[in-house]
């Protein structure tokens, strides 16, 4: 890590203005009382006192992503196809991009999808192509809220991982720390606007990230939640009873920095079209629906259960133990009926020991 | 007896009847009340009763068909239950209302603008105000200032159809006509039409289509098989540009016209706060105009668009 800097908040949209000149900048911004991430506008505030309402999710895996267009020739005469004319949109190179202001938690979101569409087995291009390009500067949080529960599943409020640069917030500005080269790189650029930290405001930085980390509320063990969760794999009345406040949409998906499933559609307009890869939601009642009109997951319960053990049991199972919840809480804050998948870990562990009937 | 005592002991009494009573119980702070469900007489130690009682229960009843349900509902709440009823989508026999008459149920999105509260602990409803402790910190608010808009419009906090009615019955905050004034509206009504199509553009902008306010809504049937998501036949595409989005919400709308209850839940339940209520409070007003009804107030009416009539009063086809 390269020496702390501090940067004067008033200075941060020149930051991102230096920044945006090459880039595509997205930060979060205030819309009808939601803080969501954004496009950077040099019009409109940034702003940084909470945890965004959406993830920086789209930066790197957009909610409507077009794989190619096509067309369909057809034989004037006759009308019949006479071939498919198909445009690549990975011709177009995707220009290098910055998140600014997203929490560990967010930032983090990456690892699991890095996971998935970046291993031994797969190489996503379409993934891999946006992702070399983005850059994360992390904000680290100075107050945990009652639905963040990161330090249950591996991070923390200051954790670095997964960013290029980290700030702290302190008195009149930011500490800001480079994690990486490309971070180096981001600061360097935009060098004049900041300063060496002295040694008090160090101390401040670190004084704000132990008393963020002070406010968390006591974590559980969660080392035997998969065993708990395969005990109530068959217990349907539990995921009923755990279930209850569901509506079955796809918004805890939507907001999710981690959930990665998605769908892909022809969508045509004529002899034109273009294939798109959209978000998915393991929530919604399509999800898992076959082409016969059977659902195996056919309720809320089946479904919710499936989200679960997906990112407390499958996943950790196929990816080396790892949880794929980021622990940032947005399912729990912003669900219409308030499920809170923490209390469903926890009533899961209550009962390890309890066999299904 | 306390409301609460009175009403865990009416629901201790019809349990044994009922597959389930649909209530709500503590959340995970003191501000948020999820729906449960009560199914046995030691489940009731959770039901809770007041003003973070958002939840509209009645989006439930639709997937609990077929079984013996209870339900506590709010006024507002009620009026869903009788819109259900009128449209034969539930039962009345399968059915055991328990009516709240309700003095109203906080927006806890205004309570986070006004209070910016980590972790409420404990809230307290003192005449007019809240408290809030959160941390060590103990702040208040004037509850005018952090209940529901609908709430402070509220023309109907009593149900009018139940089978138990707890408690007395609260006076409606407002006049009919002080409950059809709203600014929100009479703001959108001054716009021209460029100014509303753009008003409309830059919020849907940010919808997620992420479909909570459907799935949210008690009347709002089709959920599962929407044509929203529907490739056969083919309405929407998938794409997730402004005009897929503006053409759900106007379907929704449109079909909630006349069936609507008004009880937000749709708005409520929006994540980045896209005020589609609007959309529904203008065709509700313009089916009070063409038709003089209003959803889910009388069990017994025929709303205006299960019906048909040659000749309407207010319709003259000759003129259109
Ligand atoms: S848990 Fe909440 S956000 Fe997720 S599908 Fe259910 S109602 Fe929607
Ligand atoms: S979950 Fe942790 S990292 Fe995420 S916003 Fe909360 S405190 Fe910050
Ligand atoms: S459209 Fe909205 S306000 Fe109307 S009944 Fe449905 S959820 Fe309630
Ligand atoms: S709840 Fe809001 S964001 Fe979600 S689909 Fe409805 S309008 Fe869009």
């Amino acid at each position: 890590m390269m020496a702390s800097l501090f940067i004067v908040s008033k200075d941060i949209p020149q930051w991102l203005a230096a920044m945006a000149k090459t880039r595509k900048v997205f930060a979060t911004q205030r819309e009808s009382g939601a803080i969501i991430f954004k496009p950077y506008d040099p019009g409109r505030e940034v702003v940084f006192e909470r945890e965004s309402v959406t993830s920086c999710k789209e930066a790197v895996f957009p909610q409507t992503k077009v794989l190619f267009s096509y067309f369909v020739k057809k034989n004037p005469e006759t009308g019949e196809t006479a071939g498919v004319a198909i445009e690549e949109s990975l011709n177009k190179p995707a220009p290098q991009a910055v998140v600014f202001g997203t929490r560990p938690c967010g930032t983090k979101g990456f690892l699991t999808f890095d996971r998935v569409f970046d291993c031994d087995r797969i190489r996503d291009p379409y993934y891999t192509s946006l992702r070399e390009r983005t850059a994360f500067i992390t904000l680290a949080c100075d107050r945990p809220g009652a639905t963040c529960f990161c330090h249950w599943v591996g991070g923390a409020p200051d954790d670095p991982k997964g960013s290029d640069a980290l700030l702290t917030p302190v008195e009149g500005g930011f500490l800001v720390e480079a994690v990486t080269e490309k971070g180096e790189e981001l600061v360097n650029e935009a060098r004049s606007l900041f300063a060496e930290a002295d040694e008090k405001r160090r101390e401040e930085g670190a004084a704000v990230r132990d008393k963020a980390k002070g406010m968390l509320t006591p974590k559980p063990d969660l080392t035997d939640i998969g065993p708990a969760l395969e005990k109530r794999f068959r217990d349907l009345d539990f995921w009923e009873d755990m279930t209850a406040a569901c509506v079955s949409c796809n918004m805890c998906t939507y907001l999710c920095p981690t959930c990665y499933c998605f769908n892909i559609t022809d969508e045509s307009d004529g002899q034109a079209g273009v294939r798109l890869r959209t978000w998915d939601a393991c929530m919604s009642q399509q999800y898992s629906l076959e082409a016969s009109g059977h659902n195996p997951r056919p309720t809320r319960a089946h479904r919710m259960r499936n989200r679960v053990n997906h990112k407390f049991w499958y996943h950790p199972k196929e990816y080396g133990g790892v949880i794929s919840c980021c622990g940032c809480g947005r399912c729990v804050k912003h669900c219409p009926g308030s499920v809170d998948i923490r209390r469903i870990l926890l009533t899961a562990l209550e009962r390890k020991d309890e066999d299904a009937e | 007896m306390s409301q609460l005592t009175e009403l865990k002991e009416a629901i201790r009494k019809a349990l044994p009847d009922l597959d389930l009573v649909l209530g709500w119980r503590e959340g995970y702070d003191a501000l948020h009340a999820p729906p449960y469900h009560i199914r046995r007489q030691e489940d009731l130690e959770h039901l809770v009763f007041g003003p973070m009682c958002v939840n509209n229960l009645a989006s439930q009843l639709m997937h609990l068909r077929g079984k013996k349900v209870g339900i506590i509902v709010k006024g507002c709440d009620a009026r869903s239950v009788v819109e259900l009823l009128q449209e034969k989508i539930v039962n009345r026999e399968s059915l055991v209302i328990f009516a709240m008459p309700c003095k109203g149920v906080l927006d806890v999105k205004k309570i986070r603008r006004a209070l910016d509260i980590d972790h409420a602990r404990e809230v307290h409803f003192h005449n007019g105000t809240i408290e809030i402790t959160s941390g060590d910190k103990t702040s208040s608010v004037e509850l005018k200032d952090v209940l529901a808009d609908k709430c402070l419009r509220c023309h109907y906090p009593n149900a009018t159809e139940y089978d138990h009615f707890i408690g007395e019955p609260v006076e409606p905050r407002v006049s009919a006509e002080e409950a059809a004034a709203d600014p929100a509206m009479e703001e959108l009504a001054g716009m021209d039409l460029t100014e509303r199509f753009a008003f409309w553009k830059t919020h849907m902008n940010r919808c997620l289509r992420c479909y909570a306010c459907r799935n949210s809504c008690p009347l709002c049937f089709c959920r599962d098989v929407c044509l929203a998501d529907s490739r056969d036949p083919h309405w929407q595409s998938q794409e997730t540009s402004v005009r897929e989005k503006w053409m759900f919400q106007m379907i929704h709308a449109m079909h909630l016209a006349g069936r609507c209850t008004q009880c937000g839940e749709c708005e409520r339940a929006c994540p980045v706060g896209i005020p589609i209520l609007l959309l529904k409070k203008h065709l509700n007003a313009v089916v009070k105009d063409l038709f003089n009804y209003e959803a889910g107030i009388d069990p017994t009416a025929t709303p205006p668009l299960f019906t048909f009539k040659v000749e309407e009063e207010n319709i003259k086809e000759i003129e259109l």
